[in-house]
């Protein structure tokens, strides 16, 4: 997919001027609210009308105002996921998934209802009412909707914001699938850093209305670090615990890592701040820490006053942070070997 | 309780022009109520205070206006009857009355509905595949369809009570345009009419306590069918 934009659009005393182009098959908009992101999703869907400017996707001209053109949004074949699920509250489940593939021309049904029902496990919903449904499962069925009306692009806004921590990261592994099983493109909005890392390859971050830059979601999370009140987030999908004393062992580079919140049987994603792990230069003889990984510094970076370093073990790789001072005087450097501490309890579970 | 035959007919008369008015008002409060709704032009202040005019205006200065214009001489009447249709004093002249009094409690009542659907449901609808006209069909109208609902009955029941512009516009002729609120004023007028004039008003509380209990009805049955 590839989108490029060159548009202005004033909205009372907000105003939105962009002129970019950005491809790929996962793009995110970051911005925090306000930014322009939600605006600058109704201007590629043709909800709202740009007033001036052009938008292509692709080779297809939606918008522009020197050629007069302004596709209406039935034709442009983007289907939005919103923030609150927007069903249809007069029609039933099935209903709800099939309004778009009804409207979809017979030659483009790429994307079969049952193969949808399948990959978002919505067999058991089909009967029922929409508003007898959990706000996750409402969300998975206007997703469903969403791609059933098998369009050239998939809008995601903020889709996540309206569901609380434990659903959303039930969620993005299906938001994830029916992106990479469908071969849709998808564009998703988010002002959730941990979000875009999940869901995205290249991130176009919106400010003021305005374009701040183009970046891949872990060259933001590089930048934002010293800021972010988190720190870098690291994000670590693990399987194959065995459980000890009550602690969940995970395989992970060439050792372990040691997780009080663990989950066995099934792959769990954890969060891990960069302001969690601390580095030794030599082994520390006793230690609380749980989790004592030997790694190599394979790179270092600045964020803002202070360093990023990416540590590797058996080709997994873990950012830690530390101030200047601190990397001076250990005299890390890429290939140095390191000892990292982390605590068992310092790892969060997402899903 | 006592009715005579052309009490019978009056209140049939009441029947027959209150749902006629209602059911041709409908798709036009519809409409009214969709474009103040939905759409942005100038002058809509202006369509505003023209569709609530008659809430405001005195029923008899209505029945005046309809008068002229549907009269012989007026240019709606001339044209009318240069095709052999002559509306002034027949139960069709009471139709327009009723209809011209109630429409802007039926636009008020749609428009509230309409109102109150979520600007998103439209804007899914539209970015699934649907053109306007099929956002309108498919989700406008199925759920303002409480608000069509309440619109009809309170029409409705308007219309059983329209008395000044119908009289004007329609006359009071019994068996032909008397309704039954020109009925009981033709009682009231007579010295030996009370207790005719009293079952005739006891009908129209029966007819009109009937059309809100049904309103009532449908509203909670129709709020119990969103919920499911």
């Amino acid at each position: 997919m590839k989108l490029c934009i060159d548009i202005e659009k004033r909205l009372g005393d907000f105003s939105l001027k962009l002129n970019t182009e950005i491809s790929g098959e996962r793009v995110g908009i970051f911005g925090a609210s306000g930014s322009g992101k939600s605006t600058l999703v109704h201007l590629i869907a043709g909800l709202i009308k740009p007033d001036a400017g052009e938008i292509y996707l692709d080779e297809t001209c939606l918008f522009s105002s020197r050629k007069k053109i302004d596709l209406s949004p039935e034709k442009r074949r983007i289907s939005i996921v919103f923030q609150q699920a927007t069903l249809f509250p007069h029609l039933g489940v099935k209903s709800n998934l099939l309004y778009g593939y009804k409207r979809c021309r017979p030659a483009e049904r790429r994307i079969r209802p049952e193969a949808i029902i399948e990959v978002l496990n919505l067999g058991h919903l089909i009967g029922r009412g929409v508003n007898k449904l959990s706000g996750g499962e409402k969300q998975r069925v206007a997703l469903g909707r969403a791609v059933l009306a098998n369009p050239r692009l998939l809008v995601m806004d903020e889709p996540l914001s309206a569901l609380d921590d434990s659903l959303r990261y039930q969620i993005i592994p299906y938001l994830r699938s029916v992106s990479t099983e469908f071969g849709i493109p998808c564009l998703f909005i988010s002002h959730s850093l941990t979000e875009m890392q999940l869901m995205t390859e290249r991130v176009l971050v919106v400010r003021d209305g305005r374009l701040a830059g183009i970046s891949t979601p872990d060259e933001l999370a590089r930048t934002g670090m010293a800021t972010n009140p988190r720190g870098y987030l690291n994000l670590l999908r693990l399987d194959g615990a065995t459980q000890k004393d009550g602690l969940f062992h995970y395989p992970w580079g060439e050792g372990h890592l040691i997780i009080s919140e663990g989950r066995a049987g099934e792959e769990s994603l954890f969060e891990l701040s960069s302001r969690d792990i601390i580095l030794f230069k030599q082994h520390p003889e006793a230690i609380s820490a749980r989790n004592l990984l030997e790694c190599r510094v394979a790179e270092l970076f600045d964020s803002d006053g202070r360093k990023g370093v990416v540590l590797e073990s058996g080709g997994k790789t873990l950012v830690a942070e530390i101030v200047r001072s601190a990397a001076e005087e250990l005299g890390i450097a890429p290939g140095t070997m390191l000892f990292a501490a982390v605590k068992a309890s310092a790892f969060r579970r997402l899903s | 309780m006592h009715l005579t035959p052309e009490d019978f007919s009056a209140i049939a008369l009441s029947m027959k022009i209150a749902v006629t008015a209602t059911a041709l008002s409908l798709p036009f409060g519809f409409a009214t109520a969709w474009v103040m709704v939905f759409k942005r032009f100038r002058g809509k202040v202006l369509l505003e205070v023209l569709v609530n005019l008659p809430l405001t205006l005195p029923p008899v200065v209505i029945g005046y206006f309809l008068l002229l214009m549907l009269g012989r001489n007026g240019w709606i009447g001339q044209a009318l009857s240069s095709v052999g249709i002559e509306l002034v004093f027949t139960w069709k002249a009471a139709v327009l009355a009723s209809a011209t009094v109630g429409f802007p409690l039926l636009v008020r009542s749609i428009r509230l509905g309409m109102e109150s659907i979520d600007h998103q449901l439209l804007q899914a609808s539209r970015s699934l595949g649907a053109p306007w006209y099929d956002t309108l069909a498919t989700v406008i109208l199925p759920l303002s369809f409480r608000g069509m609902v309440a619109g009809s009955s309170l029409m409705f029941a308007r219309s059983l009570g329209e008395f000044g512009a119908t009289i004007i516009v329609a006359g009071n002729i019994p068996g032909l345009t008397q309704t039954i609120p020109l009925a009981i004023y033709d009682y009231a007028s007579s010295p030996t009419g009370t207790a005719m004039a009293l079952s005739l008003c006891i009908v129209s509380i029966a007819l009109s306590v009937s059309v809100l209990f049904l309103h009532e009805v449908i509203g909670k049955k129709l709020e119990h069918g969103g919920k499911a």
